[in-house]
């Protein structure tokens, strides 16, 4: 009936202990077993969704008109940002991404304060200039600066490296107080520069600190980061004035929307906001959970009732198939939902249904008088095409949902067509390959005599 | 045993299933949910107060600070759910703010939905899309698949009027769910209907499949012989596949999965019989009735009778 069945059962161990050793556990570790070093390991903890354990689910946009060209490099520096951000706070297994042309899903599962992420998210950089003396700093330089947004003065740094203390540097005036931004043309064709307006408050700060400074550089600061380090030219008595330097048209823009935006290269504003309380969401996985396990035990009952030996048989693949699944889910990682957990379901129909046809394909060979082993044989062979033609249409209906789902955000789309793409494969394999060899080890083990009782004939 | 004999019937019976659900959609509009629609849903609790609050007292409320078309219900576990336009964070931070105030108690955000106007277009239609490219992808998929036999384009196109029917029973189901459960067509309905779509596709191909398989085998039987025995071939595997396995699985989530499921295990469940039943009485059918070029005789059969 098959040859080489030995390898093939050793095969279908291995995956399942692999399997359920992932299932069982949070931490995959791989240890060398002499000096017990860690060769290899991975993070492999369940991940439920936003539904299934409550938590926040923001959609942003980009601010800007339709027609804007948005350059994927500025979204996912946004995107960059916004994580770094959102981590500053302390929560655990976000996700921020890039979906589409223009915007940014972030995914916070488990969160209770809502309120202190929404807020991080809302808020734009702080913007300083701040006074270097003769100094110019190169871009990216982390510094400390004397200002804090609530007021409190900033504590004292600590000694750094060789016992000398990092300098703080006095704020002359933030980003507050720019009132516009616009990039123009400057004398040298071809190059640009930078003019800005102050309020009135701005205008006199920094009147009055650039005509006591010039000569001097006055740096710019994003988020405590060196962004330029332009030198005061003269006195900026008038509100008004230009950053000049080696500017292209990109780099001028580029450099006019950091002042303007603060860090984000791109204005961002909410256009969704999902929040689930905790207990409902547990109370779905309770719930979902209760209903699998009922519908699963009603099905595997059945299939063992019906179909007799070959039943039994598809019920052990269905479960290493169940194993196999939620282990690879872990392995992704694929955060499990509600759509998910639907898309699940549906390829569990299809692993059901693959047996199902092979069965019934069985039974009408050995109806037709041919011996068990023609019979098994042919079941798997005719029932094929049928297996294989199905199950990649639904696996290309699925990746086009995937590609809705991700490039627009949809991630319910997302999930549910990822996890029915996964589990089709899995499905596939074991239909044509777990059950057939599990039966045929079955068949030469127990050696059933009477044919119409274990095949249900 | 003659199934496909008795096609009308089975197109009669779909008509049914379909047109008054469809009727309450086409008079009421498509109850959609504000995933579609844009809006928000704000879903609160009262913990240990004295008194759960009024829904005209949280109308006049979000009335005061501007907040228009706002819906108050009240659910089985005592929570409220308040519909209104798109809040923003800062006017939900509001209501938060003035409901504290108003009654007293910190009141627990059991769910929050907010989704800006133009999003809500924008998934309803590249949904749509989606379905559509998906759609098409199929039936040229069905068509190479199929190329063996002849009108293999036609296999294509019943699988897509089957599925077309498909969806179209998922609407009315949920069109007579509106009228008389309050149901709303949102993100899970969405999702019923992926899942629906998936479903059907499969299981045409698995009929077709044994058509394909027959027409080799059994070639000097007339065409809707040949159909009608590889519907009754794959009979078994339909019941067994689709009433036994999968709608028992939808059964235990409709009856155990709690309140969001509920609405979305029932369409499953009429979907995917659906499906199976479209396989067979739709695009089976209908494929017999094209091979036969039945809609010559369907108004004109006196003519055609006199001209032969």
């Amino acid at each position: 009936m098959i040859r080489n069945l030995t390898t093939r059962l050793v095969i279908i161990l291995a995956i399942a202990a692999l399997a359920i050793w992932i299932d069982s556990s949070d931490k995959f570790i791989i240890r060398n077993p002499i000096d017990q070093t860690v060769l290899y390991q991975r993070d492999v903890s369940p991940r439920l969704g936003l539904d299934l354990r409550g938590g926040l689910q923001v959609l942003m946009e980009a601010d800007l008109p339709e027609d804007a060209n948005i350059t994927a490099e500025s979204m996912e520096v946004a995107r960059t940002i916004i994580e770094n951000r959102t981590n500053a706070l302390g929560v655990a297994e976000n996700t921020i991404q890039v979906a589409g042309d223009r915007r940014i899903v972030g995914e916070f599962p488990g969160i209770q304060d809502t309120d202190s992420v929404l807020a991080t998210i809302r808020q734009t950089g702080l913007l300083e200039f701040v006074d270097t003396g003769d100094v110019s700093l190169p871009e990216g330089t982390e510094v400390l600066t004397d200002f804090s947004a609530t007021g409190e003065p900033v504590p004292a740094p600590e000694a750094g490296e060789g016992g000398a203390l990092p300098s703080v540097y006095h704020t002359v005036m933030t980003g507050a107080d720019l009132k516009t931004v616009t990039v123009v043309p400057a004398q040298l064709a071809g190059s640009y520069q930078i003019a800005f307006t102050l309020s009135d408050n701005g205008a006199k700060v920094f009147g009055e600190h650039t005509a006591a400074n010039v000569g001097k550089y006055l740096t710019i600061v994003l988020d405590k980061k060196v962004i330029s380090s332009p030198r005061i030219e003269s006195a900026i008595t008038q509100g008004e004035g230009v950053i000049t330097g080696n500017y292209t048209s990109e780099s001028a823009n580029a450099f006019a929307v950091q002042l303007r935006y603060g860090s984000l290269p791109i204005p961002l504003k909410i256009v969704e906001t999902r929040i689930i309380g905790a207990t409902l969401g547990e109370d779905s996985l309770q719930k979902s959970m209760l209903a699998g396990l009922v519908g699963m035990s009603i099905v595997i009952l059945f299939m063992g009732l019906y179909y007799r030996l070959p039943g039994i048989v598809a019920d052990v693949a269905i479960l290493f198939y169940a194993a196999v699944a939620f282990a690879l889910f872990k392995w992704i990682p694929v955060t499990l939902t509600l759509p998910g957990i639907a898309g699940f379901l549906l390829s569990t129909g299809s692993a059901l249904d693959a047996n199902i046809l092979i069965f019934e394909r069985i039974k009408e060979e050995l109806r037709s008088g041919r011996t068990l082993e023609q019979a098994i044989d042919l079941g798997w062979v005719r029932a094929r095409s049928s297996i294989f033609d199905s199950n990649i249409a639904t696996v290309i209906t699925s990746l086009i949902l995937f590609w809705f789902g991700s490039s627009f955000g949809a991630t319910i789309v997302k999930g549910f067509s990822l996890t029915l793409m996964l589990g089709v494969a899995i499905s596939l394999f074991t239909a044509i390959f777990v059950t057939r060899s599990l039966l045929v080890f079955a068949l030469k083990t127990f050696k059933p005599k009477n044919l119409e009782f274990w095949f249900g004939i | 045993m003659n199934i496909l004999g008795k096609r009308y019937l089975f197109f009669a019976i779909s008509l049914l299933v379909i047109v008054p659900g469809l009727l309450v959609l086409a008079i009421g509009g498509l109850p959609l949910a504000l995933d579609f629609t844009g809006g928000s849903l704000l879903e609160v609790s009262f913990p240990g107060a004295a008194q759960q609050p009024q829904p005209a007292e949280i109308i006049a409320l979000y009335n005061d600070l501007g907040v228009k078309d706002t819906q108050v219900q009240t659910t089985d576990v005592g929570s409220l759910v308040i519909r209104s336009t798109f809040l923003d964070d800062a006017t939900r931070e509001q209501v938060l703010a003035a409901l504290q105030e108003r009654f007293g108690t910190k009141p627990t955000v059991v769910r929050f939905d907010s989704v800006g106007p133009t999003i809500g277009a924008q998934v309803t239609s590249r949904a749509a899309l989606a379905v559509s490219v998906a759609a098409l992808v199929v039936v040229l998929y069905i068509t190479i698949t199929f190329r063996g036999i002849a009108h293999s384009f036609r296999y294509g196109v019943c699988a897509i009027l089957a599925m077309i029917h498909d969806v179209a029973v998922v609407f009315s189901i949920a069109g007579l769910g509106a009228l008389f459960l309050g149901w709303e067509m949102d993100s899970l309905f969405l999702t019923a209907l992926l899942t629906v779509i998936g479903f059907s596709v499969q299981d045409k191909i698995v009929v077709f499949d044994r058509i394909r398989e027959n027409s080799n085998i059994l070639r000097r039987l007339d065409f809707e012989t040949l159909v009608n025995h590889s519907v009754v071939q794959t009979l078994q595997r339909s019941i067994n596949t689709q009433l036994m396995t999968v709608e028992f699985l939808l059964l235990a989530l409709a009856l155990f999965g709690g309140v969001t499921l509920q609405e979305f295990s029932v369409l499953m469940l009429v979907g995917l019989f659906s499906g199976t039943y479209s396989s067979i009485f739709i695009a089976a059918s209908v494929l017999v009735a094209w091979e036969k070029q039945e809609w010559k005789t369907w108004f004109g059969r006196n003519k055609a009778e006199s001209a032969a």
